[in-house]
């Protein structure tokens, strides 16, 4: 698995350390909200509000630098438009992946 | 410039507020997590270009857009690049920005938005004004066709390509193509001028959706349509040359 890292923050900040902090304390608060969202979701079989959670859980994975993780969200986003689940447990460990690194943040 | 960003995502409108910042020229008067409460807002206040988010819950860009009349300059910004060839058929979209968005690349983004042509205005927004402005002088953004005893809505905008066949004409679409019992005529008094152009007896074609144009022929999606000699100068007129 990829690591996420904050090189698109550092370099959006031009060393402006106060908006790091803004965005990584954006980041970390509006992630978990989309991510409930996205569970509560799956548990409905809502396929195209899930797919619509994925979207947008989409900008913070390649925030964080995580390039192949992102082609994965982008595949699986357009199987869950055709009604399919398939890239569910590969995008999971993403979500994983990516609450780890901002939990230590 | 006086600017407002619409996206339901915080992070989005946090990056796009830094990048302002660093733009002389670009004071972010507000920022907006849905569409609705952006056109109460722009009902009261001057705002020449808006950053908008085009996949948001309950209303999305492009239904924002479509409800404004005279809309300011718009610079869309999505995660998905498949709606660029959309965002072209609108007049007010100046640029097209894909998420993550780069410094460099919103700097150009702001500067195409300062050398545009469209005047920086103060739109009038009416919400039950929802024609786009573009179409609504025939006949709004719909057309009602009748086939098998049905009368199915296509979406004007979306067709490409109008060729007649004998007594039928053959409606092509982005999603799906038509076979209806009509004449050309009849269709080309039913398309708005701003979109359509009728190149040949045969053939009515969307200006917006052309490929390439080669000699007498314009490509269209996969189609290669025919332009006959006394429709071309017109055609000519309609395009952005440069």
């Amino acid at each position: 698995m990829e690591e996420p890292n904050l090189s698109y923050v550092y370099n959006m900040s031009g060393g402006n350390k106060e908006f790091e902090q803004k965005l990584i304390g954006i980041m970390k608060t509006e992630f978990p909200e989309e991510k409930k969202e996205y569970f509560e979701n799956i548990a409905a079989g809502n396929f195209s509000e899930v797919a619509k959670n994925v979207h947008k859980l989409k900008h913070k994975i390649i925030i964080l630098g995580l390039e192949k993780s992102y082609a994965l969200a982008a595949r699986y986003e357009d199987n869950l438009l055709k009604d399919s689940v398939e890239g569910k447990e590969d995008f999971e460990a993403v979500l994983q992946n990516m609450t780890k690194f901002l939990d230590s943040l | 410039m006086n600017c407002i960003i619409i996206d339901d995502e915080a992070t989005a409108r946090a990056i796009i507020s830094q990048l302002c910042a660093e733009e002389p020229n670009a004071t972010v008067l507000e920022e907006f997590p849905n569409a609705i409460q952006a056109i109460k807002f722009l009902n009261q206040n001057e705002v020449d270009l808006i950053f908008l988010d085009i996949h948001m819950p309950d209303f999305t860009g492009f239904d924002f857009i479509e409800t404004i009349k005279n809309p300011p300059k718009t610079i869309l910004t999505t995660s998905d690049p498949n709606f660029a060839i959309q965002a072209f058929e609108y007049d007010c979209i100046v640029d097209y920005l894909v998420k993550p968005i780069t410094e460099e690349r919103f700097k150009k983004a702001i500067s195409k938005a300062e050398s545009s042509s469209l005047p920086l205005s103060n739109p009038y927004v009416s919400e039950d004004e929802k024609t786009s402005e573009k179409v609504e002088g025939k006949s709004g953004n719909d057309l009602y066709v009748n086939i098998d005893r049905r009368l199915i809505k296509i979406d004007i905008p979306s067709i490409y390509l109008v060729e007649a066949k004998g007594d039928y004409i053959f409606i092509k679409t982005e999603n799906k193509n038509y076979t209806v019992h009509s004449t050309l005529k009849k269709m080309e008094e039913k398309l708005p001028d701003s979109l359509f152009l009728k190149v040949h007896r045969s053939y009515i074609i969307n200006t917006k959706k052309i490929i390439d144009i080669e000699d007498n022929s314009v490509l269209i999606k996969k189609d290669v349509i025919p332009v006959s000699r006394s429709n071309r100068p017109e055609l000519m007129k309609r395009l952005n040359l440069l």
